[in-house]
């Protein structure tokens, strides 16, 4: 075959030549070698703050915390003998979560919905996600006050009890609850909405396809596909609500022993006031009136399990969610 | 020579001017010439001979015998804002027979697939002229999900739901109805479409298993299943094994094969041996319009456009 001469002869091609494999740090620029250093040590200060924190509480916790302290009812006495456990604290921070999150998951899931799936008119879409993100920057102390100054309005007054005068209280489990649930709403939106942003379109598509409707296609497949979503923002969320101290002390009265509002069970409970791990802890700590670090440091450290458990939950449930092969949905193999 | 690469070689014949007649180059009396631009042509087209279709893949199925006339359309044009994507096209879709859309990457073809059941819709900036009748009937006419139970689709990436094998199926008979049927009245149905796509002896014993587990032709084969359990008059396939391996590719055509008896089948391909095996009849497009439209052996072996006969040649994709 005929070749221009002026092309030079062609030779094969050769494998690409290897590295030097004996690279380390002594052949870097000084700037680089500095900031290889400073972000391991970023990484590692973090582990050890983590872990300080953590086996601080464990060794001053499991000092004082028993078996006792965990079931026995808080007593009103200055006497640290017979001031009893904190079990009402426990059952206190239960129930708040709870009421926070049952409110908040199928407010935050159907907003995600909305805004994902129809986000018409695109103005109102803007405005709904600019609210989430105004209440997620609000400070907890500020939902609080304004949770008070909402709930003391008569309206709200079969949320808590009505003094003699006629007055307000505004102080119950549902209103820190219903208070909570707007510190625990921008996360499972936010979960929420990437789960759903990251289901491709074609899978949305398969189903239209199939004849069937959009709210078909979100009641059959994009709520099933987005709940280990759902479930780590929720976890989250609770996470959040269970560790919160200022709605507690502002909307639930932080008192020691939890107070229903009626003999009523139930009702009662949920309309009187009471107390979360966390407001025990403020309340017996120096800082606070009680001055019982001992069971002050037991139950922070009670309060860090719950958290820290609550945090093992998400990844448990993101893990079980890529073995059920939803991730690959999600990534759109 | 003998021992140059074929990356060289490549190179050697993709520079230009390929074949410079070499004499008196440099020589006295004639002017130099430039040295030849070297470039790399990415998916050149195959520089040795271009095969002939034949000569690849399977052969071609048997001709199905050519049922009635399930979809007409009339000058039907798709527009995504100003620009036309589908331009006056007429074409009939008979059941037996599988329709294969070819034609360069951005042609329309697949546009004009999603607009036999009326997906473009959902893009917000298309519009539609022209009409499409399904058995006479003005596809606009009907409701959007019954005619998208009777033009079924199966897309080009398997997107199986994240449910069990049968809950894929069961979706998609599901009526959307309070009242849903249960499963011993679903149960035949689905065993008969997974039977029909050729997919329930492998999955017989493990019905719940989640159909994402499954291998990626058998994905396919699920979303075929689908497609066909509400028993459609119409198959749209979009490039169904682009994602696939060659085995599995196979398989899925010689399910077409099969299933064309009972359904029309509307199938977009970028790769011509496939329209060649799968192919009746053989619909090519360029830039919106339908250049060639006839039996598969005519389009193929004796194009009457030079544009098709590029194609068809490998000289432009």
């Amino acid at each position: 075959m005929a070749v221009a001469p002026q092309t030079e002869p062609l030779r094969p091609i050769r494998p690409p030549r290897k590295r030097r494999v004996n690279e380390s740090l002594s052949t870097w620029r000084w700037g680089d070698r500095i900031a290889f250093v400073l972000c391991w040590a970023s990484g590692i200060a973090l582990c050890a703050i983590a872990g300080g924190i953590v086996l601080y509480m464990a060794f001053k916790g499991l000092q004082y915390l028993s078996f006792e302290l965990l079931t026995a009812r808080p007593q009103p006495s200055a006497d640290q003998k017979a001031s009893g456990g904190f079990l009402d604290p426990i059952i206190g921070t239960v129930v708040l979560t709870v009421i926070g999150i049952v409110i908040a998951t199928p407010i935050a899931v159907a907003t995600a919905f909305w805004i994902v799936e129809y986000g018409r008119p695109s103005w109102l879409a803007r405005a709904v996600e600019s609210g989430i993100e105004v209440v997620a920057g609000t400070p907890d102390i500020v939902i609080a006050i304004f949770g008070l100054a909402l709930f003391q309005q008569g309206i709200f007054s079969l949320l808590s009890f009505t003094a003699q005068g006629g007055a307000v209280f505004g102080r119950s489990f549902l209103t820190a609850g219903a208070m909570m649930s707007l510190i625990a709403l921008p996360m499972v939106f936010g979960a929420t909405r990437e789960g759903l942003q990251s289901v491709s379109a074609h899978v949305r598509e398969a189903s239209y396809a199939l004849g069937k409707t959009k709210i078909a296609t979100i009641r059959r497949v994009l709520l099933p596909s987005v709940k280990p979503n759902i479930s780590t923002g929720a976890a989250l969320g609770m996470g959040r609500i269970a560790g919160d101290t200022a709605v507690v002390v502002v909307l639930l009265g932080a008192t020691l022993r939890i107070d229903p509002e009626s003999s009523f069970p139930g009702v009662g409970l949920l309309r009187g006031t009471g107390g979360t791990l966390t407001s025990y802890v403020y309340n017996n700590s120096s800082a606070g009136e009680g001055n019982a670090k001992e069971k002050a440091y037991a139950a922070a450290f009670v309060l860090l399990l719950i958290v820290i458990g609550l945090n093992f939950a998400v990844d448990a449930i993101a893990k079980r969610g890529a073995q059920t092969g939803l991730e690959s949905t999600r990534l759109g193999t | 020579m003998i021992d140059e690469t074929r990356e060289a070689r490549e190179i050697r014949e993709a520079s230009e001017p390929p074949t410079v007649p070499t004499a008196g180059v440099g020589g006295v009396g004639f002017p130099a010439l430039p040295p030849p631009v070297r470039r790399i042509v990415v998916d050149s087209p195959p520089t040795v001979a271009a095969p002939t279709v034949a000569d690849h893949g399977l052969a071609r199925t048997a001709r199905a015998a050519s049922g009635p006339e399930r979809m007409t359309l009339d000058t039907l044009s798709v527009f995504y804002g100003p620009k036309a994507a589908v331009k006056d096209v007429s074409i009939g879709i008979r059941q037996g027979e599988v329709l294969a859309l070819i034609g360069p990457s951005g042609c329309g073809k697949t546009t004009l697939l999603r607009t036999l059941n009326r997906l473009t819709e959902l893009t917000a900036t298309a519009r539609r002229d022209g009409t499409i009748a399904l058995d006479g009937r003005d596809i606009d006419t009907l409701e959007v999900t019954e005619l998208r139970r009777r033009v079924a689709m199966v897309f080009q990436q398997p997107n199986p739901f994240p449910m069990s094998i049968f809950d894929n199926v069961a979706y998609a008979l599901r009526e959307q109805a309070m009242k849903r049927p249960g499963k011993s009245v679903l149960e035949p149905l689905v065993v008969d479409a997974l039977q029909r796509a050729g997919l329930y002896d492998e999955v017989r014993d493990d019905l719940d298993r989640p159909a994402l587990r499954l291998s990626g032709g058998q994905q396919q084969r699920l979303c075929i299943a689908r497609a066909i359990a509400t028993r459609p008059e119409v198959l749209l396939m979009d490039e169904p094994c682009s994602a696939l391996d060659p085995r599995s590719t196979a398989v899925i055509e010689e399910l077409i094969g099969e299933l064309r008896n009972e359904l029309a089948i509307v199938i977009v391909t970028h790769n011509l041996q496939q329209a060649y095996r799968v192919g009746d009849r053989v619909a090519f497009m360029y830039l919106g319009d339908l250049v060639e439209y006839g039996p598969t052996e005519q389009v193929f072996g004796a194009p009457r456009a030079q544009r098709t006969r590029d194609y068809v040649g490998g000289a432009f994709g």
